[in-house]
């Protein structure tokens, strides 16, 4: 079978599809005859990276993705926890690099889009939206600009379509100049025994299509885009990008949702990477089935559109369901009560085979495992980078003691990635859904669970400098400050979705970096108890042979019991007592302060020992249940000197601390030493807080106390806590903006 | 009866605040294009009407434009009817 | 009383509308859809925040030409109360139903922070029950919130009292600092020649819930009750 008016196919055909030589063959021979031209393409786009992830599978089952709280791990478009009071909480975290630093709106946008259809596809209302963006040095050519259009491209979509952005997080570093990195996240919440899953089931249901129409947006977004390093000539992929219509989206989110409170839908799916083909593919491969699409009836926006323009097209904003047969009117009138169109485009079948038809003629035909479960698997050669050693090898005595530690304070607070970063959550909806208990600002976003006592916090977090200095450690540490992130304001950490940005795998270097870093994911979540329930891997953030640092971004969710004992940053009183819990020791290895300070950007991560980790967990969680604490903080980049200036940013109240000596001041000052909490709290508490310290092991220093209006460490630093604000809140500002 | 082709530009009233046309005014003077003197930010819509004749269209445009297309209290609008059809 | 809060394609905060009221009242609270025909009995109409029809064309140009902004012009004109929040306001002032409009911010950015309101004037149904001079602590969250007008309708509505909420900081100062948005004279709300329908860019029903910050939204709400339950109807 061929389509008439198309040469055989060839390998050389086949590399225009993204496909290498021995792929082909391999087609070929799990055919039994040359593929058809629209058969290649899909083989292509599900054959590549960004959909099989053949270079990373075989090591992804090395995470732990089970637990008593787990009700869906990865698999389906996203994953979820039971959250009590019979909901669930349902989220993924994925990324939207290449599309973004070629269309900085527009990429990140439908990233956001993305993602949230993926949440409510499964039946979740969507509730909170954070992302993690890592751009380059902000004097990098475009970097400006490219910064500009991503806060405004999320902005746009998240706004536009009424879900909060609660959180997220921002760095620059050299290492993403040439390749920036946009990871959207979302949660949505579920009754737990009302999740919606992606799965094609029973003979002869209708497939239908719903939403935007289809055009010829995003062709090979998937396959090139997203599964390729990118080159001087990326200026050529702009066809590529999609254009999202979050007005549409909101249409369609309201109409599913909608119609998933009766029993029509036996699976649904968004149609994103790939668009109709992985949709199609994906469901009928989780449901075992075959499906039979008519393309011809599949809606179009344009004129002349071919089979293989509506297989591969990314138009945003259209799902894909299997319905029950009999019940499509009733699905259709759902939609139509939100102006939107809805077809029957094909059925399910029981052979196992994907066939698509156009005006009855069959242009492909092929085995649904061959394109999903019999995909590659590759196991490609890792090997530790030459300059690993040099890198890590830092010697303290080389380096100066900080002689002025409040200029050295004050530049810190205004450095890329230590500054204010109101600049970019206030143009974010941080308040629709009226659930937002701790905005953007503070350890984690806290927002409330609609009709129950509870909340959740989210955070995202992964510190590049410390996974290029050891990808292994650097992963795990990812993981711990999430999870401290979360116990900072008073929540449980439950689970983690993550989202594995590395460079090129086709390089041993990067392919010893991911599995190293899936070594300290793994050996994280083991020993904190959370789970991975869902995520992605994005591969190939190369260019000109360039490779980003590793960047396993780790989203973490935690749960509170009573949302209202939340925890927050802010010192709130003078006369609170400050205390350090947590130990600080002589290194500065990947600190900020070396960095921006010394320009030095070596030495190993924090040291971390996880038992210490938790019995910290254990004392701030107590604590906070007992009501015992006025503020907490987590102590992490900048150390524990920017940690108390944020603390007094919050209500402007100053403090007068006291630090041991026996560390180097610069350590003692601006060490990033893990498992540490700065927390206050009223005098006749700090008792009883010590006794819980005491029984966990955990040391309690007492630091100092709240009052005055400037920042004071004796014979350290002496600053004027409003000057030193204004000077961090504009800072990202004067970067961007000048 | 016959498909015209009207083009309608909506820009700001002079008076109104035009944020975007000084935006745009100063990153084209940073880019070295010293002699603009000023900068309007407006709409550019295309509709294909079927009318009688191009007056008849025109007229009828500008009916859309006072009913939905502009909004007169803080907008100017310019009507161009194409009697060719493209 | 009853409230009916309106639903658009695109509004956003209609819900939280519903859920501030049920939080603050023991109101019936009906949900309008922009096909109705008739307002369901409410004594006040609220038209929430968002962006309905996604702001396409401008800012509740598309919105205001729905079915159900005829049952609320004939409600207006007869006295009836109507509120418009943020898109709601934008769809008000592109029906004719209040003076100005609303156009991109000047810094050309979305903003989402909390501001300091200044009360006005009392005769609205927004302000009934405030005092003159009461500062209001409520977030905003728009990108098109400049308030523009000619400078001979600007000058009317100061002398006649029409502004009812004005931007100010903490000192109680309208000046440029203050003014989030770029409008002109800072003006956050404003108010129909009777006083019945009243529009505002801040979210009051955002400022209602001690758990999430300030509880200041109240106040227009049980200004509008009172209102409602002055003119008793």
């Amino acid at each position: 079978m061929s389509t008439p008016g198309h040469p055989p196919m060839t390998a050389a055909l086949a590399a225009e599809q993204g496909l290498t030589a021995e792929e082909f063959a391999r087609i070929v021979e799990r055919l039994g005859r040359a593929p058809t031209f629209e058969e290649l393409a899909i083989f292509g786009v599900m054959w590549s990276e960004h959909c099989s992830y053949k270079s990373s599978r075989a090591f992804l089952r090395g995470l732990p993705t089970e637990g008593p709280c787990v009700l869906q791990g990865p698999g389906e478009n996203a994953g979820a926890v039971d959250i009590g009071d019979g909901l669930a909480a349902v989220f993924k975290i994925e990324s939207h690099n290449h599309p973004s630093f070629v269309e900085p709106f527009q990429g990140a946008a439908t990233g956001v889009g993305g993602i949230l259809r993926d949440v409510f596809t499964m039946g979740a209302r969507p509730v909170a939206i954070l992302n993690s963006l890592r751009f380059g040095r902000p004097e990098a050519p475009r970097m400006s600009h490219l910064v500009r259009g991503v806060v405004a491209g999320i902005a746009h979509y998240g706004n536009c379509i009424g879900v909060a952005t609660v959180g997220g997080d921002v760095y620059f570093d050299a290492g993403y100049d040439g390749n920036i990195l946009v990871n959207a996240f979302a949660l949505g919440i579920a009754p737990r025994d009302r999740i919606f899953r992606a799965s094609a089931a029973g003979v002869g249901n209708p497939v239908m299509y719903v939403g935007a129409r289809t055009g010829r947006d995003g062709i090979h977004g998937a396959s090139l885009l997203a599964s390729a390093a990118l080159d001087e000539s990326d200026a050529d992929k702009r066809p590529a990008v999609q254009v999202g219509d979050p007005f549409c989206e909101k249409l369609l989110l309201e109409a599913c949702l909608e119609l998933m409170r009766a029993d029509h839908i036996v699976g649904i799916q968004d149609m994103g990477a790939a668009g109709l083909t992985s949709s199609s593919l994906e469901m009928a491969g989780r449901g075992g089935a075959g499906m039979l699409l008519d393309l011809d009836r599949v809606p179009m926006r344009e004129t002349g559109m071919t089979p293989y323009d509506l297989l591969l097209s990314e138009s945003q904003e259209r799902m894909l369901l299997v319905a029950r047969a009999g019940s499509e009117e009733a699905v259709r009138a759902v939609y139509a009560r939100w102006d939107l169109e809805c077809v029957v485009i094909g059925h399910v079948t029981d052979d196992g085979v994907f066939r698509a038809r156009w005006h009855g003629d069959e242009v492909c035909s092929v085995p649904v495992r061959a394109l999903t479960d019999e995909a590659p698997v590759y196991h490609r050669p890792a090997a530790a980078p030459s300059d690993l050693e040099a890198r890590q090898r830092l010697d303290l005595g080389g380096v100066p003691d900080v002689a002025d530690a409040t200029a050295a304070l004050g530049r810190l607070l205004e450095s890329p990635n230590l500054c204010s970063r109101a600049w970019v959550y206030e143009q974010y909806d941080q308040l629709v859904g009226a659930g937002t208990v701790l905005r953007p600002g503070g350890d984690a976003a806290v927002i409330r669970i609609d009709g129950t006592r509870r909340g959740l916090a989210l955070s995202v977090d992964c510190n590049s400098r410390y996974t290029r200095l050891d990808p292994y450690l650097g992963a795990l540490l990812a993981v711990v400050e999430g999870a401290r992130n979360c116990v900072a304001v008073g929540a449980t950490p439950l689970a983690v979705s993550d989202c594995l940005n590395y460079g090129n795998p086709e390089r041993p270097h990067v392919m010893w970096e991911f599995q190293e870093g899936i070594r300290g994911i793994r050996d994280a979540c083991v020993a904190l108890g959370t789970p991975i329930v869902s995520g992605n891997v994005s591969f190939y953030n190369e260019t000109e042979e360039r490779n980003i640092p590793p960047t396993p971004t780790i989203a973490m969710v935690g749960l509170l019991e009573d949302v209202e004992r939340h925890l927050q940053p802010s010192f709130l009183d003078a006369g609170d007592v400050v205390l350090l819990l947590g130990q600080t020791r002589a290194e500065l290895g990947g600190s900020e302060y070396l960095a921006v300070l010394h320009g030095l950007e070596s030495g190993s991560p924090p040291w971390i020992d996880l038992g210490d980790e938790r019995r910290l967990h254990r004392v701030v969680l107590r604590a906070a249940a007992e009501d015992l604490l006025r503020s907490a903080h987590d102590v992490a980049d900048g150390g524990l000197a920017v940690a108390i200036a944020e603390s007094c940013f919050g209500r402007g109240l100053g403090v007068r601390i006291e630090i041991e000596g026996g560390v180097r001041r610069d350590a003692a000052l601006f060490g990033e030493s893990q498992s540490r909490m700065l927390v206050s709290a009223r005098r006749g508490r700090v008792k009883r807080l010590r006794e819980l310290c005491d029984a966990e092991r955990v040391p309690c220093a007492v630091l100092g106390e709240v009052g005055g209006d400037r920042l004071v460490v004796t014979g350290h630093v002496d600053a004027s806590v409003e000057e030193l604000r204004a000077r961090w809140r504009s800072a990202f500002g004067r970067l961007i903006d000048a | 009866m016959s498909e015209l082709v009207a083009r309608v530009f909506v820009t700001p009233k002079t008076g109104i605040l035009d944020p975007q046309g000084k935006a745009v005014q100063q990153s084209l003077q940073t880019l070295g294009f010293a002699e603009v003197r000023d900068v309007r930010v407006g709409r550019f819509i295309v509709l294909r009407v079927e009318a009688a004749t191009a007056a008849m269209a025109e007229e009828r445009v500008r009916a859309m434009c006072d009913r939905l297309l502009a909004n007169g209290l803080i907008e100017d609008f310019q009507v161009q009817v194409d009697a060719d059809g493209h | 009383m009853r409230w009916g809060v309106v639903t658009f394609p695109g509004s956003n905060d209609d819900r939280d509308t519903r859920s501030a009221l049920a939080r603050l009242f023991d109101d019936e609270v009906v949900s309008l859809w922009h096909k109705d025909r008739d307002l369901g009995g409410s004594d006040c109409v609220v038209l929430p925040g968002g962006f309905s029809y996604g702001d396409y064309l401008r800012a509740g140009a598309i919105a205001r030409l729905s079915p159900i902004m005829d049952a609320v012009g004939t409600h207006a004109r007869a006295g009836g109360t109507v509120l418009g929040i943020c898109n709601g306001f934008q769809v008000l002032c592109e029906a004719g139903l209040l003076p100005g409009a609303l156009v991109m911010n000047r810094g050309l950015r979305f903003v989402c922070r909390d501001v300091t309101l200044r009360v006005e004037s009392l005769a609205s149904a927004a302000t009934a029950s405030c005092a003159s001079g009461d500062r209001l602590r409520v977030p905003i969250k728009h990108g098109e919130g400049c308030y523009v007008t000619s400078d001979e309708a600007l000058a009317r509505l100061e002398a006649d009292a029409q502004v009812i909420f004005r931007y100010v900081d903490a000192a109680g100062e309208a000046g440029a600092e203050a003014n989030p948005n770029g409008s002109a004279h800072n003006v956050a709300g404003v108010r129909s020649e009777r006083g019945n329908v009243v529009g505002m860019m801040p979210h009051p029903e955002h400022a209602v819930d001690p758990l999430l910050g300030s509880t200041d939204g109240r106040r227009v709400f049980e200004s509008i009750r009172a209102w409602v339950g002055r003119s008793g109807a």
